[in-house]
């Protein structure tokens, strides 16, 4: 077994022995947490040794013998993947930093079983990150699915645990009625189902089947949030702050598109997809649910849920890049996968401290906050205008790609939906930050009210920071994508 | 071949049907214990040294006191009929590790041997039907595993343990004196009862309205065994009210033997081309399985009682088995009997929980199952994992069976049954995370003493549960060779 083998089945199985080794600590908080910091870190720096290799075109394998004849189980990693790792194994560690603090703040029980399943959650989306199949793939999204229930229904009232039967219902009927359907599909047509680049399903399927199949594909993969299979993504905001953050911010929904892209992109290839409009629908699709979740989150009230369908129209602009199936659009929805997450998860953790801090989870009653709480506020105003697209700030240059593939696929009227989404974002981001610097704090309010704690404060400036410096370095990014999508590097 | 290899195939039923009388020589519960524990345990080494060897090799034909047939009687193990023993002996061994006759306020003291008795009766039933050749001995053993478990299912604790055991008598007789109707019109048609000679025999007068009319009864009749929908009726009562142990026992052995007896009849003896291209049985069997998927789902889904819940989600689960053998590929019959293997492993599983709860709480409502997560962790892991197994998670034998299930469909062009049977197994998710949410997120009403299960009762559960999962990995083994039977059943039925 050579090193890049060695480091990916170490990063798979890091977060597993994390998670063992939180339920051995658990009687230790500081141990207990330093064990995950520990552990975070670890698999963060082995997923980033594999970046070297992977931009010389080295594609690391591991396999599964024995698994049912014809079929392994088996891991590969393909730069799209491994951006996907990055994101989720880095922003585990500052997730976890942030956790410590609001957990804590907020005095949380079951704080052991939190940050188990948390490991193990990360553990699934590091599989689906590197699944070398769609077998594979599915298995992991499904950990993922059932690691994270706990974590939604962490309050333990009855109204988390309908939360809880939506999230699950949702997830599990889709994966299983539609997305394991198609999987099955799949393999009755090929011999394979490993990714592989320029698609597996050239020349197998043809006209309406093949619509189907992309349709059974996509709202298989519920967690890609699509209309009308998006309800389970609000409900799961019962969760504590650290779970949507990272979870609904950058795991399970970002495993959703991720897992949409690699299918675009691995399973029917570009070619396949922009041949005879086969993608239209998933097109017409994915535009509507950026449009009416944009609208949706205009009328909003309570943050969180605003942010939620806030993610839910990010998401399809993913999905959107996958349907437009030019290189461009492709290239737009893989670095949006990153730029979303890191505007997305600050503003969740701003969130989150708004409510720790000043118990406040209403748009409506954040006037004046911003003048206590500076640096939060800031913070959210930065990854705001991210989400927005405007430069100098990551989300830039996705949507630059996103709007470019538009073009060339001949479908203007997209870039349309871009724009007009992206005012739409003005409208429901900026309030927050109009409400918290430019009104004064209403009469009577607490003076108590501080800047978040330490804990929490770091992560927030670091992932807003972040998300100012990964405009001006998106290059690596690029070069990184570049070969998978059809693009010279 | 050595002089004792040659004489397996009786040993297979021999040695059980002997152990039986021997359970009243011996008497004292804890001897007899490790008697019948070893006598299973010899089974099981002999089942698995017979697949061993139709594996490597040609079918293996025994002949009675060496008399050829037609006038002798034959047993013949093939792929099939040896992968079914494996089944049956090895969950056998299992469940008499866990001490089948151990259950409290069942069993008076000091009778316990009479109890092991009629369960090794019961396996030498199971295991003659399966590896005979001959097809009045399968009604022979069908009923002597048939009388015995009466026995056994009437000595649950409670007193209506003996309607459910009377009510299944009826319907099991029923079932049985169907089959012999068969039998005897095959009999009258073609002059032997051995099931080669048959086969072969029938081909001229298959379209005779006699061997009709003895299809009709024979498939009926083991559809009574099978608890085929409609004709399930006797299993919910009987799973529910026998012992716990002997549920685990039943549930995954006996009707896994009725599957296998209506594959034998319909594709080695009938012959695919008489069932289902001349009388097109598939046209009822297949929308009967797929009401079974459904509507034994949906009853288990409103179920108060834990054990009621698993028995109806059999009947759903035998659905997924006649679909897989009413598509009439070798790709259907293939994927109906991994899910015998791997059926078995989940359900005798969750069974074993069944077992573990009654032990300490002296019942199974589900009602008083809230909060057990806590007290009895182990044992609600596997009835997780068994569950998720249920519902056909990836990385469990349960997505093993419904991928084969699935693929077979496919095969046939279907995308509809593909899709029934995804919604069904969602139903199945219901009902499984119905018990999900009442043991680990449900605070109990009152204090309760339960502890977790003896090590006796949660060592064979987690062998099952771990089963469940190994298999579900390296799925190799059932999947060739349940590949392989259907292939030898279909070169030799053509």
């Amino acid at each position: 077994m050579d090193t890049q083998t060695t480091i990916l089945l170490s990063v798979l199985i890091l977060p597993i022995v994390g998670a063992v080794g939180v339920v051995v600590l658990g009687r230790w908080p500081n141990l207990r947490d330093s064990w995950t910091v520990g552990i975070g870190i670890s698999t963060f720096v082995n997923v980033c040794r594999l970046i070297g290799p992977v931009m010389d075109g080295a594609r690391p394998a591991y396999a599964l013998p024995n698994w049912m004849p014809g079929l392994g189980l088996g891991f590969e990693v393909e730069p799209l993947g491994l951006l996907f790792a990055l994101v989720a194994s880095g922003l585990w560690i500052l997730t976890s930093l942030y956790g410590f603090g609001y957990m804590r703040g907020h005095q949380e029980v079951n704080q052991t079983r939190f940050f188990t399943c948390f490991a193990v959650a990360i553990a699934a989306a590091l599989g689906i990150a590197f699944a070398g199949d769609l077998v594979t793939l599915f298995l992991f999204y499904e950990i993922l699915t059932f690691s994270t229930f706990p974590l939604v229904t962490h309050a333990g009232t009855e109204a988390a645990m309908r939360a809880g039967r939506v999230y699950l219902g949702i997830l599990v009927s889709t994966s299983v009625l539609f997305l394991l359907l198609a999987i099955l599909w799949t393999a009755s047509l090929s011999e394979t189902l490993r990714f592989t680049p320029g698609g597996i399903l050239d020349g197998k399927i043809s006209g309406a089947s093949a619509g189907l199949l992309l349709l059974l594909f996509a709202y298989g993969v519920g967690k890609a949030a699509l209309m009308p299979f998006h309800r389970w993504l609000p409900a799961a905001m019962v969760a504590p702050t650290p779970v949507s953050a990272l979870l609904h911010a950058v795991a399970v929904v970002k495993a959703g598109v991720f897992t949409v892209l690699k299918i675009s992109i691995y399973v029917f290839g570009i070619d396949f997809l922009s041949a005879d409009g086969l993608s239209d629908i998933l097109m017409l699709i994915a535009a509507t649910t950026i449009l009416v979740a944009s609208i949706r989150a205009l009328f909003l009230d309570n943050l969180k849920a605003r942010l939620a369908y806030s993610t839910i129209s990010q998401l399809a602009y993913i999905v959107l890049g996958a349907a437009l199936a030019t290189s461009a659009a492709a290239m737009g929805a893989g670095l949006h996968i990153l730029m979303h997450a890191l505007g997305k998860i600050t503003l969740f953790f701003v969130a989150g401290a708004v409510y720790v801090v000043a118990h406040k989870t209403e748009v409506s009653q954040l006037d004046g906050l911003g003048r206590r709480m500076p640096f939060t506020f800031g913070a959210y105003f930065i990854a705001s205008l991210s989400i927005i697209g405007l430069p100098p700030l990551g989300g830039a240059w996705s949507k630059w790609f996103l709007v470019t593939g538009a073009f060339d696929a001949g479908q203007p009227w997209m870039a349309v939906v871009f724009m007009v989404s992206s005012l739409l974002s003005i409208g429901y981001l900026m309030p927050v930050v109009v409400r918290a610097f430019f009104r004064p704090l209403p009469e009577g309010e607490d003076d108590g009210i501080r800047e978040a704690p330490l804990l929490m404060l770091l992560p927030i400036c670091a992932t807003a920071l972040a998300c100012i410096g990964i405009f001006f370095y998106a290059d690596g990014v690029y070069r990184l994508l570049a070969p998978v999508m059809g693009l010279g590097g | 071949m050595s002089g004792l290899e040659v004489h397996l195939p009786v040993l297979q039923v021999l040695i059980p049907l002997l152990a039986a009388p021997l359970c009243f020589l011996i008497r004292k519960e804890s001897l007899v214990r490790f008697f019948a524990i070893g006598v299973t345990f010899a089974c099981f080494a002999i089942a698995t040294h017979l697949l061993g060897q139709v594996l490597d090799g040609p079918v293996i034909v025994y002949e009675f006191g060496g008399w050829a047939r037609p006038i002798g009687i034959e047993y013949r193990v093939d792929i099939l009929n040896a992968f079914v023993l494996v089944v049956v002996s090895g969950m056998a061994a299992v469940v008499f590790s866990a001490g089948i006759g151990q259950a409290r306020r069942s069993i008076p003291e000091g009778r316990e041997y009479l109890f092991y008795a009629a369960a090794l009766l019961c396996l030498t039933g199971l295991l003659g039907v399966t590896i005979t050749g001959d097809v009045f001995n399968v009604f022979v053993f069908l009923e002597i595993s048939s009388l015995s478990s009466y026995i056994l299912i009437a000595l649950g604790q409670s007193r209506r343990a003996l309607m459910a055991a009377f009510s299944y008598l009826i319907m099991g007789t029923i079932g049985a004196t169907f089959l012999l109707i068969g039998i005897g019109l095959m009999y009258q048609m073609t002059g032997t009862l051995n099931m080669v000679d048959m086969a072969e025999r029938l081909k001229d007068v298959s379209d005779t309205r006699t061997i009709l009319v003895a299809l009709a009864f024979v498939v009926v009749g083991i559809s009574t065994k099978l608890a085929v929908f409609p004709l399930h009726q006797w299993l919910p009562n009987a799973y529910s009210f026998a012992p716990p142990l002997v549920s685990a026992f039943l549930a995954s052995t006996a009707t896994k033997v009725a599957y296998y007896l209506l594959i034998r009849f319909c594709f080695g003896i009938f012959g695919i081309a008489f069932v289902f291209e001349q009388v097109g049985i598939d046209v009822v069997l297949l929308p009967l399985s797929i009401a079974a998927m459904f509507i034994g789902s949906i009853a288990a889904i409103y179920q108060t009682d834990f054990k009621r819940l698993l028995a109806y989600s059999s009947i759903a689960q035998i659905g997924y088995m006649t679909l897989g053998l009413s598509l009439a590929t070798q790709a259907g019959v293939s994927a109906g009997l991994i899910h015998v293997f791997n059926h078995a492993l989940m359900k005798g599983a969750l069974f074993m929980v069944a077992a573990c709860v009654a032990w300490r709480m002296g019942g199974t409502k589900i009602e008083a199952m809230k909060g057990l997560g806590q007290r009895m962790p182990w044992t609600m892991a596997a009835m997780v994992v068994a569950g998720l197994a249920l519902v056909g998670v990836p990385g469990t034998v349960g997505f093993v069976s419904k991928w084969a299930l699935v693929m077979a469909a496919l095969e046939k062009g279907s995308l509809l049954i593909p899709f029934l049977i995804m919604a069904s197994s969602m139903l199945a998710l219901v009902y499984v995370w119905r018990l999900v949410e009442v043991v680990y997120f449900e605070a109990p009403d009152t204090e309760i003493e339960a502890k977790e299960a003896p090590l006796r009762l949660l060592i064979p559960t987690w062998i099952l549960a771990g089963a469940s999962i190994y298999f579900g990995i390296f799925s190799s083994f059932a999947v060739d060779v349940a590949k392989r039977a259907a292939t030898q059943l279909f070169a030799a039925g053509s």
